[in-house]
């Protein structure tokens, strides 16, 4: 009896021996223009080469511009480091999707959406956010760049085994609360530390009934929680999401595909190293309200009371937290105005996530003292939105409508928080100057960060009065 | 890969929880492309106020605590983002050692790949450690990977837990890709098979 993440590990095992960690084969090798110069530049003086290019995949994402991507980049070292990915993938054969490709797009929007990302798979990248490629049962997890330049020569990785963590979300999801309030709730219930060491199992009812999105969202946030990856069993609407991308098996291929990936998940009555269970009845929309992505509290609470925090260690995080964030203890949440609104960020900018912001905008203006922004995944979303007609909505309710991109989730490129500017954020982190020096997160789902920016301030999403 | 084998140092006091890579390295000095050169730009936001000037209540700019090389810090150190620039730059500046009661997987991985030992201790222990340091900068503890221990010499000995294959490797300063490689064979095999299968090819 295994769990789909014994499953998966084992079967990628390339050698093993006593005393050291296993040699675990990589079947997807996805990389962008931050983490990759390094880990190409060891190849070179090593005189080794990529070995296997055609798993290997880049984009850019990261540094570029999100506005006017046809003009030279006004940051001359973000332009060193695309130039640099450019030259590194020629050399060593591995396929760019650059800035002129309807394929670019945030890494972990990219991979899914070309078919690449697949059950059962093993997936790495130079970013932690790898875990998103979870939501289709493959074990997916960020590495560093000597870890990239690893898999660049040998197409494996040096790897433990982690434990198994299951986490289980049973009930109906309330209208409103959506896949980021699911995953915001766990981190909120177990610590941004609760799962260090663990892969995370996301299972139960309230799981299953997410789209592919909506998943993608859950495991996405994994790394918030400490896990080394998330994972979701893989069933038909993985099956349908793939069916016919790019990349996915075709013909005879596919039957046989499809049947292996049945045999992945997770057999009945194997063993967890820790579980916890989540009534998603009991989930309302969440806001952060600190520097860490535990830190938050639903929409109907107010930011705690210094007073509760278990010890002094904690009571000087959340001092510092509230000094940082320019808040008051016990504030109302709903108190709280806002100065920008980011909808983008490898969490939430997949046409859901646009589809969701949308249905809130629509008819309504955003709000006078807010500059608020979407930022689409990837291309193929920014137009696929076109088509739909979600842009004309954001674009008629005065958000700007941007490019695809990371753009403000780590303020990397031009998209960056003033000193004391609060911003509603779809992203995964409100670490202290994660969007800015001096800049405010308050991490929201895509409904909610709508609705904050045309009201200019946080509001209970559930009594929204839709206009459509 | 650099070697460590035993190191003495002073140290220095960071007793905040969770302390992000965001914060280690800010994003706006990724965009180099080179491994080396970070040291001056570690905790950039916390060390220099928006006009660069150092701030004089962070405790890296406390000239009593200049020249330490073992930084001990809260727990959950090093949590976020992925990048190596976190351990390249707290290298870079001088430190050789971590001493916290938790690591994130990531960071103490990228760690141990370039040198830096993080060691994990109990909350006590690294509480006892923090307090020692304010009260005395010269403070100063050693740090023995071949026998697992950190000590200041009087009363303070712990011992620490590391994996064996990486302290292995960290102790001799061997490369992860060269030893890999002696494997290619393996490798070479089990491509074969999967082939065969006819999973996840991706053309
Ligand atoms: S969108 Fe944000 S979290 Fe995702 S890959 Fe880009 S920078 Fe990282």
């Amino acid at each position: 009896m295994k769990t789909l993440y014994d499953k998966v590990w084992k079967s990628h095992i390339v050698h093993e021996e006593a005393g050291q960690p296993a040699l675990m084969y990589v079947d997807l090798h996805l990389i962008h223009e931050v983490t990759s110069p390094q880990a190409f530049e060891g190849l070179r003086v090593a005189g080794r080469k990529v070995r296997q290019a055609g798993r290997t995949f880049a984009t850019v994402d990261h540094a570029i511009p999100t506005l006017n991507r046809n003009l030279p980049f006004k940051d001359p070292i973000a332009a060193q480091q695309v130039e640099k990915l450019r030259e590194n993938c020629k050399e060593f054969g591995v396929k760019l999707y650059d800035l002129d490709r309807i394929e670019q797009g945030i890494i972990h929007v990219f991979g899914p959406e070309q078919g690449l990302t697949q059950p059962g798979m093993t997936i790495v990248c130079g970013d932690s956010h790898t875990s998103t490629h979870g939501a289709f049962g493959a074990l997916a997890f960020g590495i560093g760049t000597s870890e990239v330049e690893h898999v660049l020569a040998t197409q494996t990785l040096q790897q433990s085994p982690a434990k198994n963590f299951l986490i289980r979300v049973d009930g109906k999801l309330p209208y409103g609360v959506t896949a980021k309030d699911i995953i915001l709730g766990i981190i909120n219930e177990i610590g941004t530390g609760g799962a260090t060491g663990h892969v995370i199992e996301y299972a139960g009812s309230a799981i299953e009934s997410l789209s592919i999105e909506g998943r993608m969202t859950v495991c996405n946030m994994s790394i918030e929680a400490g896990a080394k990856a998330g994972l979701i069993a893989p069933d038909e609407k993985t099956f349908e999401y793939l069916k016919g991308r790019p990349f996915a098996p075709k013909g005879e291929d596919w039957n046989r595909a499809v049947a292996y990936w049945g045999t992945l998940p997770t057999d009945a009555g194997a063993a967890y190293d820790k579980t916890v269970a989540i009534d998603a009845g009991d989930l309302e929309p969440y806001v952060t309200w600190g520097t860490s992505p535990e830190m938050s509290v639903k929409i109907s609470e107010s930011v705690p009371d210094i007073s509760d925090a278990r010890d002094a260690s904690q009571r000087e995080t959340n001092e510092r937290a509230f000094a940082y964030m320019g808040l008051e203890p016990s504030q109302k949440i709903d108190e709280i105005g806002i100065d920008v609104a980011f909808i983008g960020s490898c969490t939430n900018s997949r046409i859901e996530d646009l589809r969701e912001a949308a249905r809130v905008a629509n008819g309504y203006h955003v709000n006078s003292g807010v500059k608020a922004m979407i930022v689409p995944g990837s291309m193929q979303i920014k137009k696929q939105a076109e088509d739909e007609g979600l842009a004309k909505i954001f674009i008629d309710a005065g958000f700007e409508w941007r490019d695809a991109g990371c753009s403000m989730c780590l303020a990397m490129n031009d998209d960056v928080l003033a000193d004391g500017e609060r911003c509603a954020s779809t992203s995964n982190r409100n670490f202290e100057g994660r969007q800015g020096r001096g800049g405010r997160t308050h991490l929201v789902s895509p409904m909610m960060a709508a609705a904050a920016a045309i009201t200019g301030h946080f509001v209970d999403v559930r009594d929204w009065k839709f206009r459509d | 890969m650099n070697k460590f084998v035993v190191h003495s140092g002073s140290c220095v006091p960071l007793m905040r929880e969770n302390i992000d890579t965001d914060q280690i390295i800010p994003k706006q000095f990724l965009k180099r492309i080179e491994r080396s050169g970070y040291g001056e730009f570690l905790f950039y936001d916390w060390r220099f106020a928006a006009d660069g000037t150092p701030t004089a209540d962070f405790v890296l700019n406390d000239p009593r605590y200049a020249g330490a090389s073992i930084l001990i810090a809260g727990a959950n150190f090093a949590c976020g983002s992925s990048r190596e620039h976190a351990p390249w730059s707290l290298m870079d500046h001088g430190f050789r050692v971590i001493i916290a009661p938790s690591f994130a997987d990531i960071f103490y991985n990228n760690s141990l790949k370039n040198g830096l030992l993080p060691i994990t201790l109990d909350a006590a222990d690294v509480a006892y450690l923090g307090e020692a340091v304010s009260a005395d900068p010269n403070f100063t503890l050693t740090v023995d990977l071949e026998n697992c221990t950190v000590t200041d010499g009087a009363a303070f000995t712990r011992s620490f837990k590391i994996d064996k294959f990486r302290r292995h490797c960290l102790l001799n300063g061997l490369d992860d890709i060269g030893m890999t490689l002696q494997h290619e064979a393996t490798i070479t095999d089990y491509e074969t098979r999967l082939a065969s299968t006819g999973r996840f090819v991706l053309a």
